[in-house]
């Protein structure tokens, strides 16, 4: 006889239970900033397609407080990805090996940032010579 | 001072499966001294106080993988942490998340050793070598590429991080998934396109999103989170090689 009965605990709001787990739905969530930021600049996109007055509008539109408001949020969304991708990305690089040494996960970090710092400051350069 | 006895409230989440429909919460009150680890309460607890609370351990150092339990919401060894850091505030312990309990502090690990036996962890050699040729050699710089991965204690705690598991037990889990890596990253080892089978499956690495919790909780500094997301790239380069390069039982 066996009074064997393996209990089975409810994964039920799981992600709230643990700070961990919060920011990873946090960093998960900021990808629908990220699809309507995208959704907003095609629309600007078509409307610099369809002429003058249609860009104007949209130009116009993108000055309403509720559209300066979203794309703050939107801005912060993607730094906290960012972040959180520079952190977690020496996961997904192969072992890098220099010499005898391993390259540490810290410097495939740094070296990301340093890349984002040089690709914004180009860009930075771009748009003020324009 | 040092030896000064203090008491800490130790709540464990009890559950017998003979009398009780749904696990409860039982507290005890534990004299301890600085040196004590939370194992050590729980033995404490089942020979002063309780004799009827189930927990599994072994070597008491961190080497075994039997004693991973939640200790307030986080899995941990409770030989590899002490009743100190908690003290004065009360300890909250709890059978490891996302696995089945069998009794008190015990889970059923069956599905654990099941996937861990799909993988084959062991050595399959390329070309197996006779006696007279000696052994299988290895530079230092080969062994790199697997030794982390090569410290996993099965201690499941891994398992208990990781919440994709617990949503789909049928995912692979990120402690299997290093061991296989550990093997197929082996120079000597000529298995890994039997084993890549697991990893490109349903419940192989695309069962991961990265949580990145397992590597946080990894007592042994495993990086399982590291040896997943990494065969996602594998899987992905293995795709395209079976793509260009078709082979198998084709019509001849």
């Amino acid at each position: 006889m066996t009074t064997r009965k393996p209990y089975i605990r409810s994964m039920q709001g799981w992600w709230l239970k643990n700070t961990f787990y919060k920011k990873y739905m946090i960093r998960e969530a900021t990808s629908i900033f990220a699809a309507i930021y995208a959704l907003i600049l095609l629309e600007g996109l078509m409307a610099l397609a369809s002429g003058a007055a249609a860009w104007n509008d949209w130009l116009v539109s993108m000055r309403s407080p509720v559209a300066v408001i979203f794309h703050l949020l939107a801005l912060a969304a993607a730094i906290y990805h960012t972040i959180t991708w520079f952190a977690v990305s020496p996961k997904v690089a192969p072992n890098i090996i220099i010499g005898k040494q391993k390259v540490p996960a810290v410097a495939i970090t740094a070296l990301q940032y340093a890349i984002a710092a040089i690709l914004y400051l180009t860009l930075l350069w771009v748009a003020l010579s324009i | 001072m040092a030896d000064a006895k203090k008491t800490i409230e130790i709540e464990i989440l009890r559950y017998r499966p003979d009398q009780d429909q749904e696990p409860v919460w039982q507290s005890y009150q534990v004299p301890f001294t600085d040196d004590m680890s939370v194992l050590q309460g729980l033995q404490y607890i089942k020979d002063h106080l309780d004799g009827t609370v189930s927990f599994r351990w072994s070597c008491r150092m961190a080497i075994c993988g039997s004693c991973g339990m939640m200790i307030n919401n986080k899995p941990m060894l409770s030989c590899k942490t002490f009743l100190r850091e908690f003290y004065p505030a009360k300890i909250q312990i709890e059978a490891m998340r996302h696995l089945p309990i069998e009794k008190d502090l015990i889970v059923n690990i069956d599905d654990f050793i099941g996937k861990l036996e799909s993988i084959k962890p062991y050595i399959i050699p390329k070309a197996a070598r006779s006696l007279e040729q000696g052994e299988y050699l290895q530079t230092p710089a080969q062994r790199d590429k697997y030794e982390q991965f090569s410290s996993c204690i099965n201690c499941l705690l891994c398992y208990a991080a990781c919440p994709q598991y617990g949503l789909n037990p049928e995912f692979t889990g990120p402690g299997v998934l290093a061991l296989l890596h550990r093997y197929n990253a082996d120079s000597r080892d000529g298995a890994s396109a039997e084993r890549m089978a697991v990893v490109n499956a349903d419940t192989g690495v695309w069962g991961c999103t990265l949580v990145g919790y397992c590597s946080e909780v990894c007592p042994k500094q495993v990086d399982p989170a590291a040896a997943v997301n990494r065969n996602k790239v594998n899987s992905t380069l293995d795709y395209f090689y079976r793509m260009l390069i078709p082979k198998g039982e084709a019509s001849e």
